[in-house]
């Protein structure tokens, strides 16, 4: 999908690897690896960006709560990075509380501009993802 | 450059079950450098990874090298995966280094700060001498 919206290689890498870490949060820590319960995923396409929406029926976290994994004393933890590289690999993130009352991840990456971006190149940036907020 | 002499490939996978991982290791003197291909991540790959360092160090070998040449893609459990090999072996008073890695994996070790905490290598017979 991201792919026929004009990403390139990299980017695609970058909106894939969100979604996954986005759909295990959801499954892991919001809905507590409950078959029963749902996990929504829904992608928007607007005119300059792709927006994609994770949502859980867990009981919805605070962003401010999660641990910061750069932080010393989380570097050597086992987990805890998923957040991280969500904020990482996209251009915007942010947890809202979902209509269930569970937790909404809403995370966007900005379309190439025509032309820019090769279908299977780097886009002409690095592979390096920035740092979120 | 040191001659290693290396032992036959041994292979961790289970026979007849596609994994999203492979894992085959070798000795070189007293260094097991252990080759992964595939995926790490979350479900079979961060499993085998586990596996394969508890075995290794079930049979007393605490010096780890792990190739990472053909892992083309590791997700954040695969990263816990291999912080958590890394403390195991540490804690068996032995080492965990990494060798060849992808421009991904290089790139998603350096935005988590881990790429301070390995010792990573580009050339095998350096990395394997750098266990002296």
């Amino acid at each position: 999908m991201a792919e026929a919206a004009g990403f390139g290689e990299d980017d695609c890498y970058r909106i894939g690897m969100s979604v996954r870490e986005g759909v295990i949060n959801a499954f892991h820590y919001g809905n507590q690896e409950r078959p029963e319960k749902k996990i929504h995923l829904v992608v928007d396409l607007t005119a300059d960006k792709m927006i994609i929406h994770v949502l859980d029926e867990g009981t919805g976290f605070k962003l401010s709560e999660v641990p910061d994994p750069l932080a010393e004393e989380n570097l050597l933890s086992t987990s805890g990075r998923g957040i991280f590289l969500m904020r990482a690999f996209m251009d915007e993130f942010d947890v809202v509380p979902g209509k269930t009352g569970g937790a909404e991840i809403v995370m966007s990456k900005k379309l190439p501009a025509p032309g820019s971006s090769p279908p299977n190149g780097d886009g002409g940036k690095s592979a390096a993802p920035h740092h979120g907020a | 450059m040191a001659t290693v002499e290396k032992a036959p490939r041994r292979t961790t996978e289970h026979k007849g079950i596609k994994m999203a991982l492979h894992a085959t290791h070798r000795d070189a003197g007293t260094v097991t450098v252990v080759d992964l291909s595939g995926r790490i991540t979350l479900g079979d790959g961060s499993a085998l990874l586990r596996k394969t360092i508890r075995g290794l160090l079930d049979d007393q070998r605490t010096q780890i090298l792990l190739n990472l040449a053909d892992v083309d893609y590791i997700d954040s459990s695969g990263i816990g995966e291999l912080v958590s090999a890394f403390m195991g072996v540490k804690n068996r008073n032995g080492n965990l280094k990494l060798l060849h890695l992808t421009k991904k994996v290089r790139d998603l070790l350096q935005i988590t700060k881990l790429f301070t905490v390995f010792d990573v290598y580009t050339d095998e017979g350096t990395a394997i001498r750098s266990f002296d």
